[in-house]
């Protein structure tokens, strides 16, 4: 395994469509909740807790081989906004496209055939860092991560937020990612032994109802 | 009961017993056979109590009256539920239920396991769980429907008494139909909780968050439409026969207003 | 790649010519350029004038969502599942050079629902000078820039202005308000695209769009050759 592959996977240049998506930050600013870089930091630590949690399971499981298909089922399970689950799908779409070009592998042609319309991101991510040679680990880190890069950049541009504050706030959140992907790494060996129903289910109430309010807006700078 | 015998033994706290109450309630509900339910199964112990109220034409009604004052640090009560084909069941408590700290160290719990046959209909409408102070409770809802039973499913958190801060609750709904997991959701607040949990992108300060659960299965041709309900509460469609509703408030009142006006809706 | 020509394998991963069935794709032209240049004017125009003869659709980024997708709606140029709007969050040029998989996932969209189509027109949300499309997303690129942006900016040159594969000054009719030299104009898009086509146009009045339409056909006709 090449430990710089992970660097290839977790750079935010990467291209799979991320750019686009504002992790929920677009609706909390709009509705006040997310301000500044405090409260941007509250927001990611939230985020972190419970989408971040899951996608982190999601993927190390994926990277670990439990079936995809069912653990997309468990994701859409979790993901009560169906512009969340759109959104999920989308990304997971274009990373599938990345991933192929590349990390060729078998496993996410398969994928690519399965889910035309793309599958839950974090799904695509677990079965890309298994085709670029890496760990259960590795697959937790890049999810936990982006639950909580995405936020914090799409902030610098909706507040224009200064960018070192931005970066601060991540830096500070770094040992809660790291016990966020051990976690998630146990979590997946659970769900190894005992299926899907074993992934965490933590969940955001008002993640949730930001997105529904965000896909209703005729005009946002973010796509979620 | 729930008294807790822990010592000291050299400066280490030690808990000798874990004392806390175990209490069941079972209530089973059949077609009887002349356009009516009967419950040939109606039994509670210890603080879970359940009485038959007057029901409304094939529906039976069943009142918990019990469990107001628990469960208490270190309890664990279940309550089960079962529909069978054709039964048609309402379940509702006489108050709410507030989680207290009790003397008994660690976590109490409140595991709600209902089955719903195919063609049979549960409505679930507790009144509220509050989390008071120093409290410790992991609440789980795990309901089983048949493809063709139908649900109507509430649960109100609300945290803290007035002016208080809340104690840790843990609540996870699993809801299933015809085998397949529709929605699996857990939400953690209170000190203890992971961080984040009060933050923008999970409670923002509001001191109460509910859920509506209306399972149909005309839903599965035709899925309610995903709609905002003002800035806290959303209506959607799972991905599966079932509508959710997803509500936060400033308070338990606030909260069930919503919620009835969605289920209103939902109609 | 190596699934390009396979009959039954998954969508191709990027600009190849060929779809996962494998029959040719639809041509994919890029219009790019500064705000306010006449881009979406210019989309409508070949819409208009191609719309006949070509099966074809169009792709917007828009800064805000939906903007130039709605104007086009609003003109009837092609009927509305014939366009489609990519959201950019707030960095239209990384859409179109840097990270294409969202408009990449709509062009095939297009042709899987609305196929098969000859061409698909992608409109780069309004940006500056240096914003070029992919080679990865689109076959040409069209720069539009306008005769009010300043006659000093062919000069300035920069990767639009230089690199396009056709550089459209738009807006002549303009000209004489604003003080700005066609000549000059010209001469310095001659120095910076050297053989490159350059076409002056102005869509207020004949021959309009024509020109643009004519190099899309060349385009077209080198395409399906």
């Amino acid at each position: 395994m090449s430990r710089a592959a992970l660097l290839v996977l977790a750079d935010g240049r990467f291209p799979a469509g991320g750019h686009a998506h504002s992790g929920g930050a677009e609706a909390a600013v709009k509705a006040g909740r997310v301000t500044g870089a405090a409260s941007l930091e509250d927001f990611c630590r939230g985020r972190l807790h419970t989408a971040g949690r899951v996608a982190a399971a999601l993927a190390a499981a994926a990277v670990l081989g439990v079936d995809p298909v069912e653990l997309d089922a468990a994701a859409d399970a979790r993901t009560p906004s169906p512009a969340l689950r759109t959104a999920a799908r989308k990304l997971g779409r274009q990373l599938t496209r990345a991933a192929r070009a590349t990390w060729p592998s078998d496993e996410l042609d398969a994928l690519a055939r399965e889910f035309p319309k793309g599958a839950h991101q974090p799904v695509v991510l677990g079965l890309t860092a298994r085709a670029a040679g890496l760990g259960a680990v590795d697959a937790a880190y890049c999810a936990a991560y982006e639950s909580v890069s995405g936020p914090a950049s799409a902030t610098v541009r909706l507040l224009s937020l200064d960018p070192f504050e931005a970066t601060g706030v991540l830096a500070r959140l770094a040992p809660e990612l790291d016990r966020v992907a051990d976690r998630a790494v146990e979590d997946a060996r659970c769900v190894v032994d005992e299926g899907a129903d074993a992934l965490p289910a933590a969940s955001a109430p008002l993640l949730e109802i930001g997105a529904e309010v965000h896909a209703g807006w005729g005009v946002r700078l973010f796509a979620s | 009961m729930g008294a807790d015998t822990a010592r000291r033994v050299d400066g280490v706290t030690e808990a000798v017993a874990v004392a806390g109450v175990r209490a069941t309630a079972r209530i089973l509900a059949r077609d009887d056979g002349r356009g009516g339910t009967s419950l040939p199964v109606l039994e509670g112990d210890g603080p879970l109590a359940l009485r038959r109220t007057r029901g409304s034409g094939d529906e039976a009604r069943v009142m918990l009256v019990g469990a107001m004052s628990g469960p208490l640090g270190g309890d664990h009560f279940t309550v089960q539920a079962a529909v069978e084909a054709g039964a048609r069941l309402r379940v509702g408590s006489a108050a709410a239920t507030i989680a207290l700290p009790g003397q008994a160290k660690g976590e109490s719990r409140y595991d709600v396991r209902l089955t719903v046959a195919d063609g049979g209909e549960l409505h679930w409408l507790p009144e509220q769980l509050i989390s008071a102070r120093g409290s410790d409770l992991y609440a789980t809802t795990r309901v089983d429907l048949g493809a063709t039973s139908r649900l109507v499913l509430r649960e109100e958190q609300v945290l803290g008494r007035a002016g208080e801060d809340p104690g840790r609750l843990t609540s996870r709904l699993v809801l299933r139909v015809g085998g397949r997991t529709v929605l699996d959701q857990e939400l953690a607040c209170g000190p203890g909780a992971p961080g984040g949990w009060d933050g923008p992108a999970v409670l923002a300060g509001h001191r109460a968050v509910g859920q509506l659960v209306v399972v149909r299965p005309e839903f599965a041709a035709e899925p309610v439409a995903a709609r905002v309900l003002g800035e806290g509460a959303a209506v959607v469609p799972l991905a599966g026969p079932a509508a959710l509703v997803t509500a936060v408030a400033a308070d338990g009142l606030r909260l069930r207003r919503v919620l009835d006006e969605a289920l209103g809706r939902l109609r | 790649m190596h699934l390009d020509h396979s009959h039954d394998g998954p969508a191709a991963v990027s600009a190849d010519a060929r779809r996962a069935d494998g029959s040719r794709r639809a041509l994919r032209i890029g219009l790019g350029g500064p705000v306010g240049s006449g881009k979406t004017a210019t989309v409508a125009a070949l819409c208009r004038a191609l719309r006949e003869e070509l099966s074809l659709a169009v792709v917007t980024n828009d800064i805000y969502t939906r903007e130039d997708a709605e104007f086009l709606l609003r003109e009837a140029v092609l009927p509305p599942e014939r366009i489609t709007a990519v959201e950019t969050g707030a960095c239209p040029h990384t859409a179109i050079r840097d990270d294409i998989s969202a408009n990449l996932e709509a062009v095939e969209d297009l042709e899987d629902e609305v196929g098969p189509l000859d061409l698909i027109l992608v409109e780069s949300g309004g940006d500056n000078l240096t914003a070029t499309f992919s080679k990865g997303l689109v076959d040409a690129q069209i720069f539009v820039i306008d005769v009010a942006g300043g006659d000093d900016i062919p000069r300035k040159g920069g990767p639009g202005v230089t690199t396009a594969d056709l550089l459209v000054v738009n807006k002549t009719d303009l000209a004489p308000y604003v003080g700005s030299d066609l000549g000059r104009m010209a001469a310095d898009a001659k120095a910076q695209r050297a053989e490159l086509p350059v076409v002056f146009q102005s869509l207020r009045s004949e021959p309009g769009v024509s020109d643009v339409a004519a190099w899309v056909r060349t385009r077209l006709a080198a395409w399906t050759a």
